[in-house]
């Protein structure tokens, strides 16, 4: 029988969304158990809102000094020794995750499994190759244990609603000291953190100027929506790098995405193409970006914007 | 006075790839993705490697780079690009069946032991197979710090202070060297290569090895297999509708606004 452990990812004092997905891709495995590892310092929350996914059978909450800062260094011989006797240890593919699991794997001798679309079978799983633009359902041989990064956009989060035991261990790790946490600046201000939220409203090099994507930040806030960029944008300088959303940015699956502007290079389309809903509206009937939109508005994005909004605020009074 | 062994070195361990600017193609039968006849350059995360170890040497904080990768012979091409870009000398190991990434780090660690290099740079992930594992199994394996996803990386005395892009923002780590650093996007962007340069590349040295000596084993049957290939499922083009009235008069029939 398959033994998931899936590391938690965490900050705040608060699970981040990822691993709510992770623990959903784990319970794809037919009859596995699954349990979530919590790396925490003593007296943390973390653990107890874990155990309350469904699906979890149990959360083993490792408790460390080193933990307050989630570094791959530190983490990665904790994890390594409480994966013993799993056959699977997967993580959500966030930088998270991704800067963590390949550091386990070679602690642990096992190959891993990036990006982890589909789980086929204990064995066996789909992942994306060439950003995106293939997917490849690869084997993993048998006698060694799956290390495996779980691409979020792939899976729904695990449900609340369980009340699994928490089991307290203290590390004997032996940790390094090398690698030191210095500082945390985040961009996205009180909006919905860009990977996670539900709508994504994006602009592109069309808004013309960094002022320009006041319009842009104006239609999110009525709409609760993170603000992403294309590269372009970016590149122009208009909107920090952290709101790149693409191949090279940040992939993302929100219900509801709005490209303002923005033709749809390739390597923008790979990161939203598995949104819900993608609504374009751009100038040039021709752009890629209505190739895959759901909803195209051909049309002077400085006219439709504010008129959009304008109604939003209309049909709430 | 300096012996070799003393000397401040950057290892840069790239891989050739198809280039980025190729739209691929899966092959009709699923094994695979259409290489026969195809651009091949540096990966170009690994690009940005090279230019960032230039940069360093170039403000007096290394003397030497050194360029290393794993391939057929006709890598050599893509490490004489390389050096074209300013590095000093190339390392080939010489493997015509591709590795996995725990098998690269393998490789690459018996590489550091040789040289000893106070930083190793490589890019985050290699646009092919985009597995972003070898950087940190290769951190993992030399037991030494990692900072990935660098986009700012400034080097005192013996440690490094990187900035790296995480979704949460910009995180900050200072780490002991030496150290694993790989590259994201916005570390630099990297140069052209001057005809002159390419000229002076080619007598530049670059020492071939074998994967067989160098690492027994790591050339072993790869643990993940590949079973099939596919292109992804596409996406049907939807519905125009010509403005805003009719823009929100969609979202909200969908529940969208």
């Amino acid at each position: 029988m398959s033994k998931v452990l899936v590391i938690a990812e965490h900050a705040n004092g608060r699970l981040n969304a990822s691993t709510a997905k992770s623990v959903k891709a784990a319970t794809t495995l037919a009859g596995a158990e699954v349990v979530v590892a919590t790396f925490t310092t003593a007296g943390s929350p973390i653990a107890a809102e874990a155990a309350k996914l469904a699906g979890v059978a149990k959360v083993l909450d490792v408790t460390n000094a080193a933990n307050e800062h989630a570094l791959a260094a530190t983490l990665a011989p904790q994890v390594a020794e409480v994966a013993a006797g799993f056959t699977h240890v997967f993580a959500p593919s966030t930088t998270f995750g991704k800067d963590l699991m390949p550091r386990v794997a070679a602690l642990l001798d096992a190959p891993q499994v990036s990006d982890i679309m589909s789980i086929q079978s204990a064995t066996t799983f789909r992942r994306p190759i060439y950003a995106g633009n293939a997917i490849t359902t690869v084997e993993v041989a048998a006698g060694s244990i799956v290390v495996g990064t779980i691409r979020t956009a792939s899976f729904e989060a695990a449900a609340a609603g369980g009340s699994a035991p928490v089991e307290t261990k203290v590390s004997s790790a032996a940790l390094p000291a090398h690698t030191r946490f210095i500082g945390l600046s985040s961009a996205g201000g009180d909006r919905p953190d860009l990977q996670s939220a539900s709508r994504v409203i994006s602009g592109g090099r069309a808004l013309a100027s960094s002022d320009a994507f006041k319009i842009i930040y104006s239609l999110a806030d009525k709409l609760g929506a993170a603000v992403g960029a294309s590269r372009a944008a970016v590149d122009a300088g208009y909107v920090p790098s952290d709101m790149q959303v693409g191949q090279t940015g940040k992939i993302i699956a929100p219900e509801l995405y709005i490209a303002i502007g923005i033709s749809g290079a390739i390597q923008h389309l790979t990161g939203i193409k598995d949104a819900r809903t993608i609504v374009a509206i751009n100038k040039d009937g021709e752009a890629p970006i209505f190739e895959i939109a759901d909803i195209g508005i051909v049309g002077d994005l400085f006219t439709i914007v504010p008129e959009l909004e304008k109604l939003i605020d209309a049909s709430r009074k | 006075m300096e012996t070799a062994s003393q000397s401040r070195k950057i290892l840069v361990a790239i891989k050739r790839v198809v280039d980025a600017n190729v739209r691929i193609r899966v092959k009709p039968d699923g094994s695979g993705v259409v290489l026969d006849g195809v651009k091949l350059s540096i990966n170009p995360f690994d690009a940005i490697a090279i230019e960032e170890a230039l940069r360093i040497k170039e403000k007096g904080g290394a003397d030497e780079v050194i360029i290393a990768t794993i391939g057929p012979a006709d890598c050599q091409a893509t490490l004489r690009n390389a050096l074209a870009m300013g590095a000093q000398r190339a390392l080939h190991v010489v493997a015509d069946a591709p590795l996995e990434p725990l098998a690269v780090a393998r490789v690459f660690l018996k590489l550091i032991e040789r040289e000893n290099p106070f930083l190793v740079i490589l890019g985050k992930q290699a646009i092919d197979d985009d597995n972003n594992q070898t950087g940190q199994m290769l951190a993992a394996l030399w037991n030494r710090p990692q900072a990935t996803f660098a986009s700012k990386i400034e080097l005192s005395g013996q440690t490094a202070k990187v900035t790296r892009e995480v979704d949460a923002g910009l995180e900050t780590l200072e780490v002991d060297l030496p150290a694993v650093i790989t590259t994201d996007l916005r570390l630099n962007e990297p140069r052209f290569v001057k005809l002159p340069e390419i000229m002076k590349a080619k007598t530049k040295p670059l020492a071939t090895l074998s994967l067989q000596e160098l690492a027994p084993g790591a050339g072993g049957a790869p643990r993940v297999k590949v079973l099939k290939t596919e292109p992804p499922p596409g996406r049907q083009r939807g519905i125009l509708v010509k403005d805003a009235n009719e823009l929100f008069a969609e979202l909200s029939k969908r529940g969208l606004v």
